[in-house]
């Protein structure tokens, strides 16, 4: 295409023929006003207020700049006296027009025509025609268009009637600059707004969407059901606005064939939706949400920024219901599973509700509060005594929305007591999982079983395997489950795959080759200043010339350039190019933000050979252009002053050299408990040594008290199987009746003593430590256990069952008490297995003696995901279920007969029963060893008493020093088969680290001046992973930093009194430049 | 720097990289607007943050300083906010002693999600700093009059 060049306010411009001089003065950077031109939409000249005037003085002519066309040697001027006035007189027309538009009104104030001399008339539409444009270019429909002629022009539907043809896409009103258009004056249908996944669904977005604002990278994607395009309608409107041409409607769906060696499901399930619990009126009633859609309301990133707020009418809602187990453990549905995290959910979104709005009442009513995890009891209690959250056992049987106030009457015949008839102005209700459609189909194409509900089938001793070898599962497809244990599940599954992949690891990968690094110990410094034009995501708002020009004149800068798009393909190679070219040896890049884009341009730097600790960014979009899109110029300063700021920083960063540390590729696994046996199983399936230390002097460890699952498996053949495995393995070693006595070292590279029961100690090198102790039943002292041999244990009860004999004949009473030594004063928390067990022993007793009579008083019964279904099954069975308060515990006496004396609460009448047998649900407690372990190891535990994980959610099975990992009942109480999951994430766990053969440590560390340490141990009280240590080679004993213990978190840096303590890639002279550039001192 | 017109007050912040400085990213991506006053220093942790550096920049004539930290329970590095939270304190008492004024230094606590809040909060603090006026140290004295 031709180029021509015409000059506008004196300054040549060059541009494509074809261009109008709007076009050119925009190429140019000269802002010209606009009213009703539109980028998507062809030019039509109507307002007259991006007029120009055009030609030479004397036989000049005033134009619309948007439909002149640009042409060889025209003389273009913006801004002289004749256009001004011909321009005010346009705009103050256009106000007096329509007075309230604020469109008019702002592109008025930019042309500094404050108010109109005319009379103000009280019009809506100034006729630019862009919803007339759009309807007809865009989405090729035309279903509106101008009608009338001069005064009586005006925006309409052929004859004034509903148009057939519109879409109700509101296309037109949004493109409208007064908010004229009313779409139900166009069309008799109704409007249907995307709703927005993201937010549930409370709110609408486009058909061209991020789905995710906080996903890395951050792309947008068009919803094929919806884009106007895809739906085969001209309108390519987006394309217009990617300055980086990345929108392509052809894209198509791919298959792809892949060779895998295992395959992991981690699909999740679909959440219930609703039907078959309408008396709910969910979906219905508009102040009744789901609890993921009140999770969105509480979110800062949710529709209100946080805020909750009544759908129907945006006010606070003063009181809230929860209503739980909606379309869970319930017949009616056939979820007759527990979802498992429903409780916990709703306890956290009602604490958030009252931290955001102190004077909202929360209600939650269920039938028990699951709070079965670890600390989960903890924070149910300070939900009822700090949040004050009112607690109702008893489930609602109907809500109903009152007309005028659109708040909800809650109301529930309970079968004995009062019935209850409460009203509030919002309800949540609990919404379960609910395996979808989808999965089954994906199980068919598997050839995966799967239970009756739909789920993933896996066996209690197998939690993550599925019916077919080579297929594991992970996370609530296999059992409904919270976010902790499907993390955990997931490295587990990781493991299993991982055993299948032993021998093929690694022979996929391909090691990357970069030259060698430049050195730059004494070598001034010479930057590179790359400045990101990002489209017009910072040039539209940021002068980058301008940041350019300041960078270009500041030391140490040799170049400095901007570009369109710094981060594409081109620029990187252009950034090697210009590197090797200048000689430069650190690089600054003014664009996005380092947390999605820092790694890209430090293996750019990495490819040219520049150390990636030499490169560093200024985040002018997401902290500048994107946050101060209204002030351009306070926006350039800042954007200018960031970058002065970051060159300050990099004229003093130095490389980072890391150094490889060597992996003992062998594990030390301390417990030969169910954990411990198939930690040490996976790892050595995965062709790794272990060591595996148990101070008895025998495998087992817990398994040796129990003996049948809940589900009926077999646990004694399990024992012996798993004992057999270990003893076998000829890469596990086997240390028996030994303990740990000392660790030294860091991940990769521990050296452990372990000195057996007759007093040998060996020295055991390891590069992974798995803390899989175990934990301890309880042993009551209550109730007269110990002096009654009626009275015993549910593990007792369960040996006696095992062994063959009749505990219960039929007419004898079995009564059962729950939560002993769990949930109290001294042990304020859940033992999680006590409520199944209890029902899987009552089971036990109801199926050989249908007529004993079993017992059960408990505080909440605890049987979540599946275990649900044997409550259930109990309580067909006969098996009767009291709750007692623990306020005032049920009391056991005996004579002849042994008593028990209890309130019935649905009755209100005190019960006093005789009892042939008392068994006592007594809790788990912490291995007796947990201390000594911490203290040997360094290992944080709980406030219980168990190992403290590093995180809950994010590193369940990790500790918080690197190369130290955690499983089974050390971490705190649960099921045989929760212990195994826990077991196999340890170990993929451990894998991450056992599969390399070095660590690289280094980079964003600590690092001691010796010169200056007073060996004052300041830093190792701060340090959270024992990275400080006395070094004992050196002879004034000062400290040293473990560089593969250092997280590189800098707060020993900061609190060293003799500033004796750098953290490199933040060292106080970097900081302090930084601070100095942009204070513009010296 | 010029007092002529209204006083635009310059504010330092220090973002811990794994949730203020996310959060801050995250009002850039919600397009929230906030007052151009604040200038973003990344750190790893909030625990990072030295008061030699907090009083460098106060020294040096910043009229504010903002110390962001994730939310409490939440840090990346387990406690280092608590540390910013005492060190803050700390240097609040001093900031008041030597007529800089507490108000001047704030702490806050962040989650990567609340990009919302972080544009509040810089708005409300830029507010607070402006009613507060200039801070009595300035660029144009020389340092050698301060003492």
């Amino acid at each position: 295409m031709n180029v021509i060049s015409l000059i506008i306010d004196e300054r040549k411009v060059e541009i494509e023929e074809g261009s109008t001089v709007l076009d050119a003065a925009h190429k140019a950077g000269i802002q010209t006003p606009t009213l009703c031109y539109h980028k998507a939409l062809k030019p039509y000249g109507s307002c007259r207020v991006c007029l120009v005037e055009i030609g030479r003085k004397d036989s000049s002519t005033l134009q619309a700049s948007c439909t002149y066309p640009a042409q060889e040697g025209l003389i273009v001027r913006t801004s002289t006296e004749r256009v001004i006035h011909a321009r005010t007189i346009a705009l103050e027309l256009l106000l007096a027009r329509c007075p309230d538009s604020e469109e008019v009104q702002r592109v008025a104030a930019e042309c500094g025509v404050p108010d109109t001399r005319f009379t103000k008339k009280d019009e809506d539409c100034i006729l630019c025609g862009r919803c007339v444009r759009m309807c007809e270019e865009r989405m090729g429909r035309a279903a509106i268009g101008f009608v009338g002629r001069g005064s009586k022009k005006e925006v309409a539907t052929p004859f004034g009637s509903p148009s057939d043809v519109c879409q109700v896409c509101g296309a037109c009103d949004f493109i409208c600059p007064t908010g004229r258009i009313d779409l139900s004056r166009v069309s008799t249908r109704k409007p249907r707004p995307i709703l927005s996944e993201y937010n549930e669904r409370l709110t609408s977005r486009p058909a061209i969407f991020i789905p995710s604002p906080q996903a890395v990278p951050n792309l947008a994607l068009i919803d094929r059901e919806h884009c106007a395009r895809l739906l085969g309608r001209p309108c390519e409107v987006c394309k217009e606005f990617c300055e980086a041409g990345a929108i392509r409607f052809d894209q198509q769906e791919k298959k792809q064939a892949l060779d895998v060696g295992a395959i992991i499901l981690a699909p999740g399930v679909d959440r219930f939706d609703g039907a078959g619990r309408s008396e709910y009126g969910f979906a219905r009633y508009s102040n009744v949400v789901s609890n993921i859609q009140f999770e969105r309301m509480l979110s800062a990133s949710g529709p209100n920024e946080g805020e909750v707020l009544r759908p129907s009418d945006a006010r606070h809602p003063s009181s809230i219901a929860f209503i739980q187990c909606v379309g869970s453990r319930d017949a009616v549905t056939g979820n007759k599973y527990c979802s498992s995290f429903c409780c916990m959910a709703a306890i956290k979104e009602a604490i958030l509700a009252r931290e955001h709005h102190p004077d909202t009442c929360v209600t939650i009513f269920c039938m028990d509060v699951r709070a079965f995890g670890k600390g989960f009891d903890r924070f149910y209690e300070r939900a009822k005594q700090e949040y004050g959250i009112e607690f109702v056992q008893g489930m609602i049987s109907r809500v109903v929305e009152l007309p005028r106030t659109k708040n909800l009457r809650l109301s529930s015949v309970p079968e004995e007591g009062e019935r209850l008839d409460r009203e509030f102005d919002m309800v949540v209700l609990s919404m379960g999982f609910q395996p979808d459609e989808d999965l089954r189909r994906t199980a068919e194409k598997l050839k995966l079983d799967l239970n009756e509900f739909g789920f993933c089938q896996t066996t209690p001793l197998d939690p993550v395997r599925t019916s077919r070898d080579g297929v594991f599962v992970a996370g609530v497809f296999q059992e409904p489950k919270d976010i902790p244990e499907t993390v955990v599940q997931g490295s587990g599954a990781a493991a299993c795959a991982l055993e299948l992949l032993s021998g093929a690891r690694g022979t996929l990968v391909t090691e990357k080759i970069y030259p060698p690094e430049r050195d730059v110990t004494d070598a001034t410094p010479r930057i590179g200043v790359f400045v990101c034009h990002c489209g017009t995501n910072i040039a539209s708002v940021v002068n980058v010339n301008r940041v350019v020009e300041v960078a270009e004149k500041l030391p140490f800068v040799e170049h400095a350039e901007a570009s369109i798009y710094t981060c594409a393909d081109g620029s990187q190679e252009h950034i090697k190019e210009i590197v090797e070219e200048k000689d430069l040896n650190r690089i600054l890049v003014a664009s996005c933000t380092p947390r999605t884009h820092l790694a890209l341009f430090r293996e750019t730097a990495r490819e040219v050979g520049i150390n990636p600790f030499l490169v560093e960014m200024a985040n002018i979009r997401e902290q500048c252009s994107w946050v101060h899109s209204a002030e351009p110029e306070a926006a350039t300063r800042k954007a200018i002053d960031l970058m002065r700021m970051a060159v300050a920083r990099t004229t003093r960063l130095t490389p980072a050299l890391p150094e490889e540390l060597p992996v003992t590729k062998a594990a030390l696994v301390l417990g030969g408990g169910p954990s411990g046996m198939t930690a040490a199983l996976s790892l050595a399936a995965q062709g790794f040594q272990v060591h595996l230390v148990e101070k008895e002097n025998e495998l087992g460890g817990g398994l040796r008290d129990l003996r049948y699952t809940l589900e009926g498996d077999d646990v004694a053949s399990f024992r012996e199987r798993l004992t057999r495995a270990v003893t076998d393995h000829p890469a596990i070693e086997l240390h028996l009746g030994s303990r740990l006595t000392g660790i030294e070292g860091h991940a990769g590279d521990f050296s452990s003593s372990v000195v057996s029961r007759d007093g040998n100690s060996i020295e055991i090198k390891h590069g992974v430590l798995i803390v899989a102790t175990g934990g301890k039943k309880l042993k009551p002292d209550q109730y007269l256990y110990g002096e009654d041999a009626r009275v015993l244990t549910q593990r007792e009860l369960e040996a006696r069952i095992a062994a063959g004999e009749h505990v219960a004949q039929n007419g004898d009473a079995v009564v059962m008490i729950q939560c002993v030594g769990s949930r109290d004063e001294e042990r304020p928390y859940c033992s999680r297995v006590c409520c199944a067990q209890a029902v899987k022993n009552a089971l036990k007793i109801k199926e050989r003696s249908p007529d004993a009579a079993v017992i059960v008083l408990y505080r909440d019964i605890r049987t979540y995901g599946f275990h649900e279904i044997a409550y259930q099954k109990a309580r067909e069975a006969g098996v009767l279920f009291f709750r007692y308060d623990p306020e005032a515990p049920p009391v056991v006496s005996a004579g002849k007969d042994l008593m028990v004396e209890f309130d019935d609460p649905i009755t209100g009448r005190r019960r006093l029963l005789r009892t042939d047998l008392l068994v006592l649900s007594a809790g788990i407690v912490p291995g007796e060893d947990n201390t000594e372990i911490s203290d040997l190891a360094k290992l944080p535990l709980d406030e219980d008493g168990f190992f403290l994980e590093a995180h809950l959610k994010l590193r369940p099975v990790d500790f918080a020093s690197e190369g130290i990992f955690l499983c089974g009942l050390a971490h705190s109480p649960k099921f045989l088969k929760e212990n195994i999951s826990q077991a196999l994430a340890a170990a993929g766990r451990a894998a991450t680290i056992l599969s390399k053969d070095s660590l690289v440590v280094g980079g964003e560390i600590a690092w001691v001046d010796s010169t200056k340490c007073v060996s004052c141990l300041t830093c190792t009280r701060v340090c959270p992973y024992g990275a400080p240590t006395i070094s004992f080679s050196d002879p004034h004993r000062r400290i040293e930093i473990d560089l593969a213990k250092c997280m590189g978190c800098g707060s020993c840096a900061a609190e060293c009194p003799a500033l004796a303590i750098q953290l490199h890639n933040f060292l106080d002279s970097q900081i302090s430049a930084a601070i100095m550039a942009m204070m513009g001192a010296k | 720097m010029h007092h002529t017109s209204e006083f635009e007050p310059q504010i330092l912040a220090f973002c811990c990289h794994y949730c203020a400085y996310a959060a801050a990213d995250l009002a850039g991506t919600f397009r929230a607007q906030y007052p151009t006053n604040v200038r973003i220093i990344r750190v790893p942790c909030s625990g990072k943050v030295d008061p030699m550096h907090i009083m460098q920049a106060f020294e040096h004539g910043a009229d504010g300083v903002l110390v962001a930290g994730c939310l409490e329970g939440g840090c990346h590095f387990l406690e280092g906010n608590l540390r910013a939270k005492r060190r803050v304190s700390l240097l609040r008492q001093i900031l008041d002693e030597i007529g800089i004024k507490s108000d001047r230094l704030r702490m806050v606590n962040l989650s990567s999600a609340m990009g919302q809040t972080f544009a509040n909060t810089v708005t409300e603090f830029t507010e607070q700093i402006r009613e507060l006026g200039p801070s009595p140290i300035t660029n144009n004295i020389p340092r050698g009059k301060l003492r």
